[in-house]
């Protein structure tokens, strides 16, 4: 078996039973990017001598028996919006492209501490906004499935190395599907957690009450296995919440009977590719057989997600993005008059056209006059879509339904028309809005040979609950 | 109901926003937010009478630690992103 095949849990354990170095994976690993990557663009930075210390650092622990974790020693890929001391973190803008983070992201910290080797940072939307990894400062990163495709976004960098075996898994952020739908449309399993599982602390933040750092991975136990080792509570991020139940690599067992699966009628409807459908349909019918109880119902409310998701996240990005002001890092402009033209100047040529539009729209639903008709309305509605989610899970164990209503779209096609990029995001921005988590497996591939993603949503702490239906199919599906 | 976004708001929402705009960003601005807006007025069709805005999921609120230093000083490591600096201090342009 060729090295870069294996899956992180499956490496880790070869270089525990001394059949392979945590160097060699490396080397195997940074070969792969070599070939793959100036097609691909899955990395902003690779950071090949800093990983080659720290598989050195690593092995040596391994063989004295200090690590002994189910992740030591295996490469890692970080979505490019997580900070990492020492090694350039861009969020794919041109305003922080000189940005060297003094200090780590606490979820990176949990792998370090595990015997993860950074490999470098993956390629993004700029910011996180957007769906496609178009939005890029620093170039478009191509689906390897077919390289006139996009990998999806935000966290498309993470999903496109994962899938190409640039790295053994990655992690990615996720504010409106930004691990889910990449994932979904690369052929990898991705994960958002339930909101304050994954602390924050060191994410660049884009909407602060939706993101949520999780794996993108090979397997659904790489994903339980990865989950484990990141979530964990922290004074740094208030947000954060304290849980007892992580121990998610528990939660691998084949075994789905008696589980109760809605599928909402609202997710089958309009705009969903037949193709897509028909593949989602036969994966719940595969749980369906292995003894899960499937029943369709309407969950009500999905198309007010939308447009409540974009109120609440560009109110909070025009806040967060506040920071950005040439000043304390980043890019500030060569000519200027005064502080405030320094501010304006900088901020318009070190941001792209989405992430302005965001702000700019943000800005707008917060200032007087508008902040009750706009941003309080969507936070409303946002209560009544977590009732409506909470009332679902009143009578069902999780949510089954595609990921995206299409797979991958053509490079080029999607940033045209911003309203239409946003409806590709209806079935996984209701999940952020509600605080839930979901996970996206993959079913099966389109006529073009495009991979589909099924996603499974979750009450809140539920993740177990997923993972194992999870496991359940993808054991199934490799028999 | 349809959004026109007058010249004057664009404006106003640069200044808030602190983003210069060129003409032509700015009659793109005003298209691309008039077609938001009116895609977010779809809101309006609920009825949210007597429903509490939910910023947070989950109810953890006033969350505090002791006023500790834990961090280490770090200065030149954070003074080296800085675009300009002078002393040890983030250099800024003239304020008056």
């Amino acid at each position: 078996m060729c090295i870069t095949d294996m899956t992180a849990v499956e490496l880790a354990a070869a270089i525990r039973e001394g059949k392979a170095t945590a160097v060699e994976a490396l080397q195997a690993v940074l070969t792969r990017i070599e070939e793959k990557d100036k097609e691909l663009n899955c990395y902003v930075t690779v950071d090949k001598e800093g990983a080659l210390k720290q598989a050195v650092q690593v092995q040596e622990k391994i063989e004295k028996g200090e690590l002994t974790g189910p992740l030591a020693g295996v490469p890692v890929a970080i979505k490019d919006n997580l900070c990492t001391e020492g090694i350039l973190t861009t969020c794919a803008s041109r305003i922080l492209r000189n940005f060297v983070p003094t200090y780590t992201a606490k979820a990176v910290v949990n792998l370090q501490k595990a015997g993860a080797v950074i490999l470098g940072k993956t390629n993004m939307d700029e910011f996180a906004m957007g769906s496609t990894t178009e939005t890029s400062a620093y170039g478009v990163t191509r689906n390897p499935h077919n390289t006139e495709h996009v990998p999806g976004g935000s966290s498309g960098g993470s999903a496109a190395a994962v899938a190409a075996g640039e790295c053994f898994y990655a992690l990615g952020s996720d504010t409106g599907g930004s691990i889910r739908q990449p994932a979904s449309y690369c052929g990898a399993v991705g994960m958002k957690p339930t909101y304050g599982t994954v602390s924050r602390y060191g994410l660049i933040a884009y909407g602060s009450s939706l993101d949520q750092i999780g794996p993108l991975t090979k397997d659904v136990r790489d994903c339980a296995t990865v989950l484990e080792v990141i979530a964990s509570h922290d004074d740094k991020d208030s947000t954060s919440l304290v849980r007892q139940d992580t121990d998610f690599t528990k939660a691998l067992v084949e075994d789905v009977k008696g589980m109760r699966i809605g599928i909402p009628n609202d997710y089958l409807g309009e705009g969903l590719d037949e193709e897509v459908r028909e593949a989602v349909l036969q994966a719940a019918r595969v749980l369906e057989a292995q003894g899960a109880v499937v029943e369709r119902f309407d969950l009500s409310l999905v198309e007010y997600a939308i447009p409540a998701y974009y109120t609440i996240a560009a109110a909070e990005a025009s806040s967060n993005l506040e920071r950005f002001d040439g000043i304390k890092y980043g890019y500030r402009t060569e000519e200027y008059t005064g502080l405030h033209h320094m501010y304006k100047k900088s901020r318009s040529e070190g941001f792209g056209e989405e992430v302005k539009r965001r702000i700019m729209l943000g800005s707008f639903v917060l200032s007087s006059g508008y902040y009750d008709a706009y941003y309080l309305k969507a936070l409303r509605v946002k209560a009544l879509i977590k009732k409506a989610f909470d009332e679902a899970f009143a009578r069902y164990d999780m949510i089954l339904g595609p990921v995206a209503p299409t797979t991958a779209p053509r490079l080029g096609e999607s940033l045209a028309d911003p309203i239409r990029m946003y409806l590709g995001d209806i079935y996984t921005i209701a999940v952020n809005l509600a605080g839930l988590p979901g996970i996206s497996v993959p079913c099966g591939q389109d006529s073009k040979g495009l991979p589909i993603g099924m996603q499974l949503i979750g009450d809140c702490f539920q993740e177990k609950k997923l993972l194992r239906a999870a496991y359940t199919y993808e054991q199934y599906e490799k028999k | 109901m349809a959004n026109i976004i007058s010249d004057e708001t664009i404006e106003y929402v640069g200044i808030l926003a602190k983003l210069e705009l060129s003409e032509a960003e700015k009659e793109q601005a005003k298209k691309d937010m008039g077609r938001m807006l009116d895609y977010i007025d779809k809101l309006g069709e609920l009825d949210t009478t007597g429903v509490e805005p939910m910023s947070h999921v989950f109810p953890v609120q006033n969350v505090f630690r002791e006023d500790v230093v834990t961090n280490g000083d770090a200065r030149e490591q954070m003074l080296s992103n800085a675009p300009q600096e002078k002393d040890g201090m983030f250099m800024v342009p003239r304020t008056f």
